[in-house]
């Protein structure tokens, strides 16, 4: 049953042809990109946890939930902007995974300098973001947010805001990291002979974290 | 899955090469998309309509950055099943976490039903007028 990759069938067949093979499932995929894969799956289950456990105190609550809208508004040219701090942030992030898919692209012709500066300019976007979620958080614990209370109204806002904004943050912090070490890398060389899908999944994780934002984005700025 | 892009996959290529364009394009739809969700809060949409568009902006948003950006759209399907497959036993905790929510509140709305129905208070940043 050796079947040739030009022969293999593709599809839902394919996914039975695959799985029911006695070696790998995953054909024309690095082990790493798997492995990053299957980590990926187990962070959705960690991240939906805290959405779902936000959800839940949130639906229980009898307090008035503070409106997200004022909360992360700004002030700017004296003009009352709602959420535009949030908005910014976003930009930023889509925009870093942007860059991140060009040197995915990039990394795979084998553009060593192009690769380099790119990831590198994700990393820069990644800080610049957490840098906004820093002067959100100050801003917030100034005006008297906490795990266990806030002046606005129910007190399971302020924990539900850091627990999740806080990983998330955590997760782009780690990502930074990640990014430059492996951007250092390819500059210097070491991925010359083993080949470039260390760029695809660094990427991945990125995207996962850009992934991420969006449904935090949704679910607690806008809803 | 696509027909224009079966090629390279069924032939066994180790590689995720794509053209540039499709990046290009699919950052501007991000924009536009992130762009539309931050409207729907800037007029201040409410009800159905908000929920739904909100819904609708975050799954476009999701399902581009998954298929294009991650390559989803382009591995096979033994990948694909094993990784997106099981988040859906998810659903199934949001269905019983939302049950849990509601009857918690009923049980509050009881006890402390004169608690409910009141409005938050305005943030500090829109009481002293800066």
């Amino acid at each position: 049953m050796a079947a040739s990759p030009s022969n293999r069938p593709i599809g839902w067949e394919g996914a039975v042809h695959d799985w029911s093979a006695d070696k790998e499932s995953f054909h024309a995929v690095p082990w790493g990109k798997a492995m990053m894969w299957i980590f990926l799956l187990s962070d959705t289950f960690i991240f939906t946890s805290f959405l779902v456990g936000y959800m839940t105190v949130r639906m229980a609550a009898t307090d008035p939930w503070p409106i997200a809208s004022d909360v992360f508004a700004l002030t700017l040219f004296g003009h009352h902007v709602p959420l535009i701090l949030i908005a910014i942030m976003t930009f930023v992030l889509i925009t870093s995974s942007g860059t991140m898919a060009l040197a995915v692209n990039y990394g795979y012709r084998r553009d060593k300098e192009r690769t380099f500066w790119l990831m590198t300019a994700t990393a820069i976007l990644g800080a610049t973001f957490v840098g906004m979620q820093v002067f959100e958080w100050s801003k917030l614990i100034a005006e008297g947010v906490r795990p266990w209370s806030n002046p606005m109204g129910a007190a399971q806002f302020g924990s539900s805001f850091f627990m999740i904004t806080g990983f998330h943050g955590l997760h782009v912090s780690i990502g930074v990291l990640y990014l430059l070490i492996v951007a250092f890398r390819v500059r210097r060389g070491d991925y010359d002979r083993k080949g470039f899908e260390i760029v695809e999944i660094a990427g991945l994780y990125w995207h996962f974290v850009d992934l991420v934002w969006v449904f935090i984005f949704a679910f607690f700025y806008l809803w | 899955m696509s027909d224009s892009h079966a090629a390279p996959a069924a032939a066994g290529t180790e590689q995720q090469q794509h053209p540039l364009g499709i990046y290009f394009r699919i950052w501007v739809l991000l924009f536009v998309l992130s762009a539309l969700s931050y409207a729907v809060d800037y007029y201040q949409f409410q009800g159905y309509l908000r929920w739904s568009l909100i819904i609708i902006f975050m799954l476009l948003k999701a399902g581009f950055i998954t298929a294009i950006f991650m390559h989803m759209w382009w591995e096979r399907m033994a990948l694909a099943a094993a990784i997106l497959l099981p988040p859906l036993c998810l659903l199934v905790l949001i269905g019983i976490m939302a049950i849990e929510g509601d009857f918690t509140f009923a049980m509050r709305d009881i006890w402390l039903g004169q608690e409910v129905g009141r409005e938050p208070n305005p943030p500090a940043h829109m009481l002293d007028g800066h």
